[in-house]
């Protein structure tokens, strides 16, 4: 059995040290597009956590009767089932945002953190430790998510979690919205920006020219 | 006729799978580094995305669809497979790269070796996923995810040579140290983006 100090490395590593999106650049696809306000980025990070942990968990159960010529087809239809159940799940509960995310969740299959993890931690290691692998790139999927809709929806928007927090200009208050933060195309410049911040304070991750 | 012309451009550019709904990205930003390399997975993009776009329209309206299983027995007028919608598309796409490859291999070989990696990859490419998950929220019709698809694939092919062609330039850019590779990659990608957001003001 693995001990504490492995775990805690399989969890917290990937948040930083070994970012899925700023280093490995998997999973970037649906990242930007749900990020528009704090709400869905921590729904969608929820449901990519969930499916990451279970998927590598239930993959790693089987891994010593998977045949490795059709092992991509197996792990695609474990990854679609736990998928099917957070997406079903989510239209019971909370039904508006399921329209909101609309495609979004069911790309959760085709996301490359899931699919990556699957391949290169689940494919070898057991059951537990792969749950907890999946946590961590959950997570570390999760912190550039929720960086950027806390970016987007404060500045954009002047909220958070839909609760004002700085006063509009429209609403008599001080601040007039950035509405380049509102379109698509800012999620780039956030995380571009994000991964420079990052890279400057680990300057082992620096590119060759 | 015009309602087809219409949504043909309307894919390429207005709603471009990769610029203003940013799928496929881990493909776009890993794999644009040259051009021709960029061109040979553009192509094979939209060969996957024209068939497997009206194949899985054909099996959605067939079999997953609330009520379509009448066909088979008029007792299944209440069956509801939609939830199964997920799976059975990944399956249908992986199944057709898979088909393609061999068809390629046999009959195209210049073609097969040119695509090379990349058709396989294409089974994970969320663009293509995506386009299927579209056409069935938007209750395209059989003509119409023909087009749809097509479309759709030029307009990522078109995506993904320009950015490749930016990158090749940027080669000989002094960029800041931590910025350089993947950082300055998403800048670039944000002011594409920015720019064929000029495009969505267009209705047609």
């Amino acid at each position: 059995m693995a001990d504490s100090k492995e775990i805690k490395q399989a969890l917290l590593g990937p948040v930083f040290a070994n970012n899925p999106i700023a280093l490995q650049v998997l999973g970037v696809c649906s990242a930007l597009a749900v990020t528009s306000s704090l709400k869905n980025a921590l729904i969608m990070t929820m449901a990519v956590m969930i499916v990451t942990a279970f998927s590598s968990m239930f993959i790693s159960m089987l891994r010593n009767h998977i045949p490795s010529s059709v092992r991509i087809i197996v792990q695609m239809t474990i990854i679609a089932s736990v998928v099917i159940i957070v997406d079903q799940v989510l239209q019971a509960y909370s039904y508006a945002t399921a329209k909101e995310l609309s495609v979004f969740v069911g790309l959760i299959i085709t996301n490359c953190i899931v699919m990556g993890r699957a391949e290169a931690y689940a494919m070898k290691t057991g059951p537990m430790m792969s749950f907890v692998d999946g946590l961590g790139n959950g997570l570390g999927y999760g912190v550039v998510l929720l960086t950027v809709g806390f970016i987007r929806e404060l500045f954009g928007k002047g909220t958070l979690f839909d609760v004002s927090i700085i006063p509009l200009v429209a609403d008599g208050g001080w601040y007039q919205p950035m509405g380049l933060l509102i379109l698509p195309p800012s999620s780039f410049f956030i995380i571009g920006l994000f991964i420079w911040v990052l890279r400057t304070y680990k300057k082992d991750q620096v590119e060759k020219a | 006729m015009e309602h087809y012309i219409s949504l043909f451009v309307k894919a390429v550019f207005i709603e471009n799978l990769a610029l203003s709904f940013f799928l496929g990205m881990c493909t776009f930003l890993a794999v644009s580094k040259k051009v021709t390399t960029a061109i040979g997975l553009g192509v094979a993009v939209i060969f996957v995305l024209g068939i497997s776009v009206p194949v899985n329209n054909l099996v959605y309206h067939a079999v997953l669809a609330p009520g379509a299983l009448e066909w088979l027995h008029p007792s299944f007028v209440d069956a509801d497979l939609s939830f199964l919608r997920y799976l059975t598309f990944i399956g249908v796409i992986a199944a057709l790269v898979q088909i393609l490859e061999m068809a390629l291999d046999n009959f195209f070989p210049a073609l097969y070796n040119a695509l090379g990696i990349f058709l396989p990859l294409i089974t994970v490419n969320c663009a293509i996923f995506g386009a299927v998950s579209f056409m069935v929220e938007r209750n395209y019709n059989f003509g119409e995810s023909v087009v749809y698809g097509i479309g759709a694939g030029v307009g990522w092919a078109l995506a993904i040579a320009t950015l490749a062609g930016i990158r090749e330039k940027m080669k000989y850019a002094d960029v800041p140290d931590g910025l350089r590779g993947l950082g300055i990659t998403f800048l670039t990608v944000g002011l594409m983006g920015l720019g064929f957001m000029s495009f969505s003001g267009i209705s047609l």
